[in-house]
């Protein structure tokens, strides 16, 4: 094909010189690709937020007529997909890009290619999903798109956004969770067995094994929603003898283990921050580690508890009670063993230990709850109230945001090479805890009280005035937190403390390299003797388990180096070079998409957006790995 | 409330000085209503009772373990803070201690197992067929209004269920469009009401209500625009009331034959009649609610407005200003209703259409 040999590698630019946009479509570097991750998550969730912000202010009183209920409905649906899909999970793809490679003391990703195409997909799968606000109006039929309700109106293509959406997002999840699994399986530096991984690491293993066994029944469901819709099938079309709650399992199945998907990197961040600001090794890391992995294969066993009132019949629901009780056991003991690490440390109270511990307790607070949902008949009350969504938020929010947040002020040094202000660090965090708790705690007494979810009004005879108003106040404050946050980014990039290459005293793999990292990320690979390889080549332990300063730390030089005299000429170590192939791929994916939405003639679109993704496999897989020799 | 009355066993003596603790009690006045329509915390009856006791037990093992462990974390990190001189306590760098946290994963799983047994007994109670039931009722979930018939007395009515106090009444229920959820929580929990299934809910109610504040539930499954407002109310009458309600409510219409009434029952034949049934004439399409006892019932449109003339008014004169609709894509033929179009009646036919209503008692 005349396009590949037309490809010659570009060799006028030096990779760690490159600048620019281009420098940004093309980059295969796993540090690169995480940077664009996160922004493009920090992004969506901003936009997530101020929907929240407006569902708030709809809610803040009886029959709210700040937007109309066709409005309220997009909002929700679209708050839900976005912080699920657009937020949290790209924001654990950021850090896992950026800082996977560099725990286990490997160069790249096995694949960068196909790194720079999941964050492609990713991206063109959020553009498009975000386009329907302007093309019809956005998706409305929640983020669990139940049927029949999700086929019903199959003249506005608002679900076929959100489905064909869902399916190119997940696409981008399977390519990244293969790429993560290769690489910690077959990357890691001499010296790192599996139990001296990270437990950040480990985490991710498990989250990308979920992701690949969880997301194609979805997109099986997904499929027949978009067949029924466009194509004329009949899957859930009850009349004609098909099954809403198929539906309901095939989502549940994906959706489920979907939910530690979410928690599981937070876990992994906080276990990597309590030692560190502890000043002692992770309590039990054997028992925090297989708890994580019996988290995920449980996490397969309980989605049923989605349906107690679907009407599965007593057993069933009798089972799924037991074993979503059950989970709770190994997640109990990730939250002793967190405890268990601070206790008898020398604790220090920086931001990202501060955001830490909020997890913790915010954790605890949802796992609770959680508990109480698999009391089945309790749950005939609860589910589908407000009692469900503080539930929720206190996980995924209380745990993951807050997880999330002790990462970015743990890691952003290694990142950019500049501290982030403590001061505002400790502000942000302050208001935001104080502001969830406001927001979120009221909705376990409003769900009590009896108001159900997705709601776009309640009567002022029901009761729920007061504590609403008092959710839509956190909100509020919890929007103030992330104002602070972001100036402290402002203020950062303008002013920032330098951090040099290890300041926080931490103790794994990737503070032993310099801040922001080469583009090679070491200039040796480390060879690794222990679990916290960093801490041990610092600190020993005396006769009683005491700690004790090394006398002569065994550091690599690249730690003491600063990027402006990293002018030695690494010319014998390899990077793969740029492509724009990925991107090309993915943007035909977009088109492919938005062919299926318009159908019948879209499906020239559809057609044109598959050859591009073709062209643009092919090209990646034609195309040199490494610039030419010189 | 539960959560009012944690704080009222550990109030101590309220003092002016005591800003906080006065704030907070303020807090949970503020939040102590009581009589909360569809509060699931206030049951009032045997099988919402049965759940509330099941969530009694577990709320407070939960509070119990709530306590505990934020204590644990709160002593652990104030005690073990850095000095704030800077330097440092000897740490001991403890691994990890096998027998303890083969502890702290038993008793977890001994307490889930203990909460289990009473799970899994109330589960198998609640979900039984009763062994005798006094009233069946037929539910079918539309968008976005409940329809009830009652087999036995052979009438269909909408959004407002009437039931006798202390007798099962046993729910079968059905989806005419999407997934409806069926809940009145103060009575039981909720049942998903699924097209192209059957499910069934036991409703019993201790006492009769005051006419004026029925139990309130609401649909619980989104199913679409108007989801907020698919309401419904309970009337829990004493047996004999709830006997005569039924007779009446079994009795055909009577027709206007002068009169705006009798205009508006024209207009209705020109116009209603494609959706609406008035028992007891030629008008028998039911795809919208049953309106031979308009009168009789206190509220429309999902139980979410009260049946007055101004409300009714509005309603005909465009029903989406209270009500969010899309009977733009309303396919009739295939039965397909999301709401009642706007037929830009005159005033007169509204006057008519009005009389015609408020004399279906």
């Amino acid at each position: 094909m005349a396009t590949i040999t037309h490809h010659e590698p570009d060799t006028t630019v030096d990779i760690k010189g490159d600048r620019g946009i281009w420098s940004w479509i093309t980059t295969v570097d796993h540090k690169r690709i995480g940077i664009l991750y996160g922004w493009s998550a920090l992004f969506f969730f901003l936009i997530g937020g101020i929907e929240a912000l407006v569902i708030r202010a709809q809610l803040a009183g009886p029959n709210g007529t700040v937007i109309s209920a066709e409005a309220y409905n997009q909002l929700f649906t679209m708050h839900g997909t976005t912080m699920v899909f657009l937020a949290i999970m790209p924001i654990a793809s950021a850090f896992t890009n950026y800082f996977l490679p560099l725990m286990i003391g490997a160069r790249d990703v096995a694949f960068p290619r196909l790194n720079a195409f999941s964050y492609w997909v990713f991206f063109v799968g959020g553009i498009f999903l975000y386009s329907s606000f302007f093309l019809g109006g956005s998706p409305d039929g929640g983020w669990f798109g139940y049927a029949p309700l999700s086929i019903q109106v199959n003249e506005a293509v608002r679900m076929d956004y959100w489905a064909m959406g869902l399916l190119v997002l997940g696409t981008a999840s399977i390519a990244s969770s293969a790429n993560f699994i290769a690489t910690i399986l077959t990357m890691r530096a001499p010296g790192m067995t599996l139990m001296r991984m990270p437990v950040f690491v480990w985490m991710m293993l498990v989250v990308s094994f979920l992701l690949i066994f969880s997301l194609p029944t979805v997109t099986v469901g997904l499929f027949q929603v978009i067949f029924d819709r466009n194509f004329g099938t009949l899957f859930y079309a009850a009349a004609a003898g098909g099954d809403p709650l198929l539906w309901q399992h095939l989502f549940w199945l994906f959706g489920h283990p979907e939910v530690y998907v979410l928690i599981l990197p937070a876990m992994g961040i906080v276990s990597e921050v309590l030692p560190v600001f502890s000043r002692k090794p992770l309590f039990g890391y054997a028992f925090v580690v297989f708890s994580g992995i019996a988290i995920g294969f449980m996490g397969f066993g309980v989605w049923s508890h989605h349906m107690f009132t679907a009407g599965l019949g007593p057993v069933a629901e009798a089972g799924f009670a037991i074993s979503t009780m059950l989970i709770a056991v190994p997640t109990g003991i990730k939250i002793f063993n967190w405890i268990g690490t601070t206790w008898g440390g020398s604790i220090r109270f920086a931001t990202p230990m501060l955001f830490a511990l909020g997890f913790i307790s915010m954790f605890v607070i949802g796992g609770l709850s959680g508990v109480t949902h698999s009391i089945a008949p309790a749950d005939w009350q609860q589910t589908d109230t407000y009692y469900v969504v503080a539930h929720f938020h206190y996980v995924l929010f209380g745990g993951a945001v807050l997880g999330f947040f002790s990462g970015v002020y743990y890691w952003f040094p290694k990142i950019t090479g500049k501290m982030l202000d403590e001061r505002l660090g400790k502000i942000h965090f302050w208001s935001m805890l104080v502001g969830f708790n406001l927001t979120f705690a009221p909705m376990h007494i409003l769900g009590l009280n009896g108001m159900p979810r997705r709601t776009y009004r309640f009567d002022e005879d029901l009761g729920y005035d007061f504590w609403n108003l008092v959710a839509t106040i956190g909100a509020f404050l919890i929007a103030a937190a992330m104002l602070v946050f972001l100036w402290n980014l402002i203020k950062t990039r303008r002013s920032g403390e330098p951090a040099g290459a290890d300041p926080w005293d931490a103790r794994t793999v990737e503070w032993m390299t310099s801040s922001p990292p080469p583009v090679h990320n070491f200039d040796e690979i480390p060879q690794v003797e222990a679990r916290d390889e960093l801490w041990h080549r610092k600190y020993t332990e005396d006769e009683n388990g005491y700690l004790v300063a090394r006398d002569d730390p065994d550091l690599p030089a690249i730690m003491t180096r600063t990027a402006d005299d990293d002018d030695e000429d690494h010319g014998d170590i390899h990077m793969p070079s740029p492509s724009y192939y990925p991107a090309l791929a993915a943007v035909g994916m977009g088109i492919f998409a938005y062919g299926i939405v318009y159908q019948p003639w879209g499906f020239i679109a559809a057609v044109a957006g598959a050859l591009v993704t073709a062209w643009g496999i092919f090209g990646w897989s034609m195309e040199p790995v490494t610039r030419e020799e010189h | 409330m539960r959560h009012q009355r944690v704080a009222a066993t550990e109030r101590r003596p309220r003092k002016l000085r005591y800003l906080p603790i006065a704030l907070l009690t303020l807090l949970f006045t503020a939040c102590n209503q009581e009589d909360l329509p569809q509060n699931t915390l206030e049951p009032a009856g045997p099988l919402a009772r049965d759940i509330d006791g099941l969530w009694n037990l577990v709320f407070w093992i939960a509070v119990v373990i709530f306590v505990l462990v934020q204590a644990a974390l709160i002593i652990s990190i104030v005690r073990h803070r850095r000095r704030p001189d800077g330097t440092e306590r000897p740490i001991k760098q403890v691994h990890g201690n096998t027998r303890l946290e083969v502890i702290w994963t038993i008793i977890p799983a001994v307490i889930l197992g203990a909460i289990a047994v009473p799970t899994v007994a109330t589960l198998f109670d609640l979900r039984e067929r009763p062994a005798n039931i006094d009233v069946e009722v037929n539910v079918i979930g539309h968008q976005w209004w409940w329809e009830f018939e009652y087999p036995e007395y052979g009438f269909v009515t909408a959004n407002e269920l009437h039931i006798p106090a202390g007798e099962t009444v046993y729910l079968t229920m059905t989806s005419a469009d999407v997934i409806h959820s069926f809940w009145v929580p103060k009575l039981n929990g909720k049942r998903d009401v699924v097209p192209g299934r059957v499910s069934n809910l036991a409703l019993i109610a201790d006492e009769p209500t005051d006419p004026d504040t029925p139990l309130l539930g609401q649909c619980a499954e989104f199913c679409g625009l108007a989801h907020a407002d698919m309401r419904v109310k309970v009337f829990v009458h004493t047996p004999e009331d709830f006997e005569a309600w039924a007779r009446a409510q079994a009795q055909p219409a009577v027709i206007p034959t002068e009169g705006l009434a009798a205009e508006g029952f024209e207009t209705f034949g020109q116009i209603c009649a494609a959706c609406h049934v008035i028992d007891g004439t030629e008008y028998q399409v039911n795809l919208a609610p049953n309106l031979t006892h308009f009168a009789s019932r206190t509220s429309f449109g999902g139980a979410s407005f009260d049946n007055t003339e101004e409300h009714l008014r509005q309603w005909l004169r465009n029903p989406a200003s209270l009500k969010p609709m899309d009977p733009d894509r309303n396919d009739i033929p295939a039965g397909r209703i999301l709401g009642m179009p706007n037929f830009g009646l005159d005033e007169g036919q509204i006057d008519g259409l009005i009389a015609l209503l408020e004399g279906l008692e």
